[in-house]
């Protein structure tokens, strides 16, 4: 008994007419009492302390291969029960949605950190000792490590260079232009838990306990890495410490926990160090992006000129995408885009939070600040002035924007009429104080997507989906979306997650993950209301459904009366026309309030505002937390974060969380998010779009184009670290 | 981390007679265990000296303080007299690391701390600090935390402590006892040695030795201040700091007490920018003058030359401060 | 070589018998099937281990069990129970101070001991006089709060969770 949607056509509220009343709501989290208890497990945590541990050894060239290690030196140290250098251990994690192994073999390094070999020892501490005490030989060869390095082999993939109309005649006409070059460091996700796996076998098949996003894929990918059927491998992550993009993938620590697990025929755990987390898992690259801009009079864009350099192991497919909200952001006639990889033998670089939009969006925002700078116009009335009527490359129509009234409305609630245009003007003691805004865009996903629902015959419900919970709320939104439409509390729908025994969903990412798993656990309960609505032979419009009560015409009758068994039903939604018709994409606009130190150059963030567009809010407390979090990623971006590599031998200098600065608490303010009610009938039946990823985008640039109202110093290369500000600053 | 010896000590004399050579003491240990973890530093016996005697703060004969070696970060930081007549030391050790690790971590081994320079905290590169002879590749690298003061061609490690600098500043002596227990003093400022050819040795401490307490002389006059400039608001180590203590008399500075982190290998305290200072009114031209002093021999590695400017800019501020408080 | 430790944890005596390396908090994690408390840096850079020894709020991870003997801990288990949730934890969830989940106890931990040490007039390099009167603003819990980072960057709802407590809020 399934429901099946593709998601050709505009869908009609049907949410809204739901009588339950628990939809966008700020429903606390339903996993919260196991999480602030200490009684949520996860990944590292699922065994019974007699599962042996796993070490990895990095490599220390940047490139080469192994020749050989003194394994049998490591094998009598105590407790060593194997030293595992393996051909299918991985070189660096899968790439999100691969749906297939990474490189594999070790042996080959390229990259300063990789894993080489995994040791594994009764105990944490006699295996880190043994992997530390690792001797390894090395045939190293001569490695490109730094972007800059004239020898990096550049690749310019086809596709990603294009040019409508003819920017350099437009440039040549224009009243203003802006031709700024604004360079990004590389970054860690450095989600909280380190990444961890549990292996054990059951003859030929494997369970494993993994602090993954995407399980469907993940089980896939790990198959493919150890050459076995996906059917015998299974992928529990009920709870999962934090991704950000790092977790999207298949990574070493797993496969290494089931090769060793199958040789020593017991379970076996792997939990990545710190330092092995910032060397051997996804960075975000680093990029040098050149900006130009051109506007008539009225500082209406004439062109945009978006070029990009990024980085990424020789081979690897993915590059950041730079220039994505570019392409739909504001108006022009005239625009070009180009994009060079460098190939280099650094970490490898992946998703991470918003890739593309995270880092474009800061550049282009800059730009756009500098543009209004040179042409006189404020900041808000400049983007108002040049937000398309629809796709300017396109055509196509948005599918729903409410982009404009971002800025207006935020403008309002931030006091911005009250911002200085002159930069440097402000002063409070040491301090000097502006204010900056930038816009928020990220491209909307509908991802394929199922769940199984099962209506108990006692009134209650399960939700089952192998989805997971990464912090998104989606425990809490999946409860709330079946019980909205099925019309029972909150408390009476139990959600079961992160399981790939369950049906398969999109997993957590792209932001695609509240509305494509919502929109399966949506039309399961559809199809659970049709079902109730033939045993009363009526219309499920006929229907009432709240409190565990059924109302129809003018009969009322708790639910369980009305059942004699289990229903289950599985709902399957699929992207379709809408997708490829619309342009998609939820929008924003941040504000900030900065303070910057006229003698150190230290800035601290005063205020922060984010005004979002994006569709239905499904819960406004977990939405918000969200927005939250892409705004202090911001805050790091635009601050503080900045993964250096030596340019040397690319190794990662400060790969720990002393030196790679996350924002502390004292960094950040109470900020404000408002949502703005919007419906967006084309993108899904929930009418909702993704916060997760939106919240981040254009967030650092609001903070940088207020260190320039503040103090007059424009800072192009981020992050705006106090060196950076100090030598625009006045005389001491 | 290496297996090695674990011994809790009871008494002095069990301490010391334990940490002879390959042996580290371990109070605290927030500092020496993450290194251990690393395998940066590698005892063959760990000393526990948690049960020793040495968590009192009292007052001192000559009108000072004695701080007993294992009064944690948190304890003296909150200690009234502290508060009251040191309070630059209070304020330097509120401004470092964190609540929990300040209730972990103790005076003597606060003294101790290690640099955070990334080359010594992995063994995969050369360090001779690490290990004598083998090179610094900070020099080279990224440098942008380390030092401008006081580096030689070997090391340019930054000392990390706050603690260290405000109590440098305060003329604080540091008592040892060794395992004939005898007891020394020594000023803070000839406790530390600088890097020369030989980055490995930081101290003067002696296998066997075992810091007791910090003894901080009668309290200075003046206003006092410790300013600290790093890359977060909390929970970052300085790029630049500066403890003063600062007396006005009269229109004019009687009394300069100033100390400087993040600069140096140790926790940097020049003689000569206080004579600049004392007996003159202040001003921005003394104030710069007195920065030109300190900063006369500073040498930038290139990712750390903004420290130059940023010390500069900071001292003056600090310096004005001072003396528009105290007018 | 293993070393015998009695520690008191969450009110009861427990014993652990291990090799000498192993940090209080994979003695808690992996001896003592008490993982509540994380590991997320495992060297006293994100806060995560945080425990209450003795009373006082440490890194569980920068620390040696056999050190230990004798010693009174509490951990994220002995705050309370999803049944029965302390008023922190209580307020972790109203206000939302968490998303993943993987630093909270560590927060919540972090949070207990700091009113305690506030309610001792502990100064923070926030306050302005050093006098003991604390009154805990928003600037004070972010400041005393710094020693744990959250990725998922629920600050401003750990903020208001503690803030709420520290007033005395319900439950």
């Amino acid at each position: 008994m399934n429901q099946h949607l593709k998601m050709d056509k505009k869908e009609a509220d049907v949410i809204g007419n739901m009588a339950q009343g628990v939809i966008g709501t700020g429903a606390p989290r339903r996993d919260g009492p196991l999480k602030v208890t200490g009684q949520a497990k996860y990944s590292a945590e699922i065994g019974d302390g007699t599962e042996a541990v796993g070490v990895f050894v990095r490599a220390t060239i940047a490139r080469g291969r192994v020749t050989g290690m003194d394994r049998d030196a490591a094998r009598k140290m105590p407790g060593v029960l194997s030293v595992i250098d393996d051909a299918r251990l991985l070189r660096n994690p899968a790439q999100g949605t691969s749906n297939a192994a990474p490189v594999q073999d070790p042996s080959e390094v390229a990259y300063f950190g990789q894993p080489i070999a995994l040791v594994v020892a009764e105990t944490f501490e006699q295996a880190r000792h043994a992997a530390q005490s690792l001797k390894v030989q090395y045939d190293a060869q001569d490695a490109v490590t730094d972007p800059s390095d004239s020898r990096a082999e550049m690749e310019h993939p086809e596709a990603k260079q294009t040019e409508q109309g003819d920017v350099a005649t437009a440039m040549a006409a224009a009243e203003f232009t802006v031709d700024s070059t604004y360079t990004t460091q590389a970054q860690n996700s450095a989600a909280m838990e380190p990444h961890a796996s549990i292996a054990q076998w059951d003859g030929d098949k494997l369970t494993l306990h993994g602090s993954y996003q995407m399980l469907k894929y993940n089980r896939n990918e790990l198959a493919d890495s150890l050459g076995i059927d996906p059917e015998n491998v299974r992928v529990l992550a009920p709870y999962v410490g934090g991704g950000f993009g790092s977790k999207l993938g298949i990574s070493p620590e797993a496969v290494g926990a089931a090769i060793a697990a199958k040789e020593l025929g017991r379970a076996v755990r792997v939990v990545m160090t710190r330092p092995q987390v910032f060397e051997a898992t996804m960075r975000r690259s680093e990029t040098r992006q050149r900006l130009r801009l051109a506007a008539d009079s009225e500082g209406r864009l004439t062109a945009i000129d978006h070029h990009a350099s990024v980085s990424n192991l020789p081979g690897e497919a993915f590059s950041e995408p730079v220039a994505m909200a570019t392409h739909f952001l504001y108006a022009g006639k005239n625009r070009k885009y180009s994009h060079e990889i460098a190939r280099i033998h650094r970490t490898c670089s992946g998703s991470m939070r918003a890739p593309g939009e995270a880092v474009g969006m800061l550049a282009l925002e800059n730009a756009m600040d500098e543009l209004a700078h040179t042409s006189g116009i404020d900041p808000v009335e400049l983007r108002l002035r040049n937000i398309p009527e629809v796709h300017p490359e396109n055509g196509k129509e948005y599918s729903s924007r409410r982009f404009a009234d971002c800025l207006r409305d935020g403008a309002e609630r931030f006091g911005w009429s009250a911002r200085n245009a002159t930069p440097g003007q402000v002063r409070e003691g040491e301090w000097l104080i502006g204010l900056g805004v930038a816009s928020a865009a990220r491209g909307n996903i509908l991802q394929e997507s199922q769940a199984r629902v099962i209506l108990h015959a006692d009134g209650s419900a399960t939700v089952e989906t192998d989805m997971t919970d990464i912090g998104t709320g989606t425990y809490t939104i999946l409860g709330q979306i079946a019980a909205e439409m099925l019309g029972l509390p909150l408390d009476a729908v139990t959600v079961r997650l992160g399981d790939t025994e369950f049906p398969p969903a999109a997993g957590s990412g792209g932001s695609w993950g509240a509305s494509s798993a919502g929109s399966a656990v949506f039309l399961a309960c559809q199809k659970l209301r049709q079902s109730i609505a033939d045993m009363l032979d009526t219309d499920p419009s006929e229907l009432t459904l709240q409190d565990g009560v059924v109302t129809s015409a003018n009969r009322q009758q708790p639910l369980a009366d009305l059942l004699n068994e289990d229903l289950t039903t599985i709902g399957h939604i699929e992207p379709g026309e809408t997708s490829k018709s619309l342009a998609h994409a939820g929008f924003g606009a941040h504000f900030a309030e900065v303070a910057v130190n006229s003698v150190t150059g230290e800035t601290r963030v005063r205020r922060m505002l984010g005004v979002f567009s994006a569709g239905r809010i499904l819960n406004q407390q977990t939405a918000t937390s969200q927005c939250h979090g892409g705004m202090i990623f911001g805050i790091g971006a635009a601050l503080t974060e900045d993964m250096v590599h030596d340019k040397r031998d690319g190794h990662v200098v400060n790969h720990n969380l002393a030196e790679y600065h996350v924002p502390v608490n004292l960094d950040v303010p109470q900020l404000d998010v408002l949502f703005l009610e919007e419906r967006d009938e084309s993108a899904n039946p929930l009418q909702s779009k993704g916060v997760g990823e939106l919240g981040i985008s254009g967030a650092g640039a609001a903070i940088t184009n207020a260190i320039f109202n503040a103090s007059g110093v424009r800072v192009r290369d981020y992050p705006a670290t106090l060196d950076r500000v100090l030598p625009g600053l006045p005389a001491d | 981390m290496r297996d090695f010896d674990y011994a809790r000590a009871e008494t002095r004399a069990d301490a010391t007679s334990h940490s002879g050579a390959g042996a580290q003491i371990i109070a605290g240990g927030t500092n020496l265990l993450d290194l251990m973890k690393l395998e940066v530093m590698s005892p063959d016996k760990v000393v526990d000296i948690n049960r020793l005697d040495l968590h009192k703060i009292t007052p001192t004969d000559e009108g000072g303080l004695r701080i007993g070696a294992l009064v944690s970060n948190s304890d003296v930081a909150a200690h009234e007299t502290v508060r009251r007549d040191y309070e630059v030391l209070s304020r330097a050790l509120l401004s470092g690391a964190t609540g929990q690790l300040r209730n972990k971590a103790t005076t003597g081994g606060n003294l101790l701390q290690r640099t955070r320079c990334p080359y010594f905290y992995d063994t995969a590169m050369p360090c001779n600090k690490r290990v004598p002879g083998t090179g610094c590749q900070a020099k080279e690298g990224f440098n942008r935390i380390l030092a401008i003061l006081g580096t030689s061609e070997h090391c340019i490690a930054t000392h990390p402590s706050d603690m260290a600098v405000a109590m440098m500043a305060l003329g604080a002596v540091v008592e040892i006892e060794n395992a004939e227990g005898e007891t020394r003093n020594v000023p803070l400022d000839d406790f530390y040695c600088l890097p020369g050819d030989r980055p490995d040795v930081e101290s003067v401490l002696e296998p066997g030795d075992l810091i007791t307490a910090v003894v901080l002389p009668e309290p200075l006059d003046g206003t006092h201040i410790y300013r600290k400039v790093r890359d977060r608001s909390s929970y970052a180590f300085a790029l630049v700091s500066v403890a003063a203590v600062i007396h006005v008399v009269d229109g004019r500075i009687a009394t300069a007490a100033l100390a400087f982190g993040g600069l140096a290998p140790k926790p940097w305290r020049n003689a000569e920018v206080e004579q600049a200072l004392i007996g003159n009114a202040p001003s921005d031209d003394l104030f710069g003058k007195a920065a030109d002093i300190l900063l006369a021999d500073a040498k930038g590695y290139g990712a750390n030359d903004f420290k130059i400017p940023l010390a500069r800019r900071t001292l003056k501020a600090v310096l004005r401060q001072a003396t528009e408080t105290a007018q | 070589m293993t070393l015998k430790t009695t520690l008191t944890i969450n009110g009861k005596d427990r014993v652990v018998d291990a090799d000498p390396r192993t940090s209080l908090l994979d003695a808690l994690r992996h001896h003592l099937d008490l993982t509540g408390t994380k590991k997320g840096c495992d060297h006293g850079q994100c806060g995560a281990c945080t425990v209450i020894v003795n009373g006082r709020r440490i890194n569980s991870c920068l620390t040696l069990a056999c050190m230990h003997d004798g010693d009174e801990i509490t951990t994220i288990e002995g705050l309370g129970t999803p049944e029965q949730m302390s008023a922190m934890q209580d307020a972790f969830v109203r206000h939302d101070g968490f998303q993943c989940g993987y630093c909270t106890a560590g927060q919540i931990c972090s949070a207990t001991a700091m009113l305690d040490e506030a309610r001792d007039g502990w100064p923070s390099n926030v306050s302005d006089t050093l006098d003991g009167d604390v009154t805990l603003s928003e600037a004070e819990i972010s400041e005393r709060m710094s020693g744990n980072l959250c990725r998922c960057s629920a600050y401003p709802g750990i903020v208001n969770a503690i803030r709420d407590v520290a007033e005395g809020g319900s439950k």
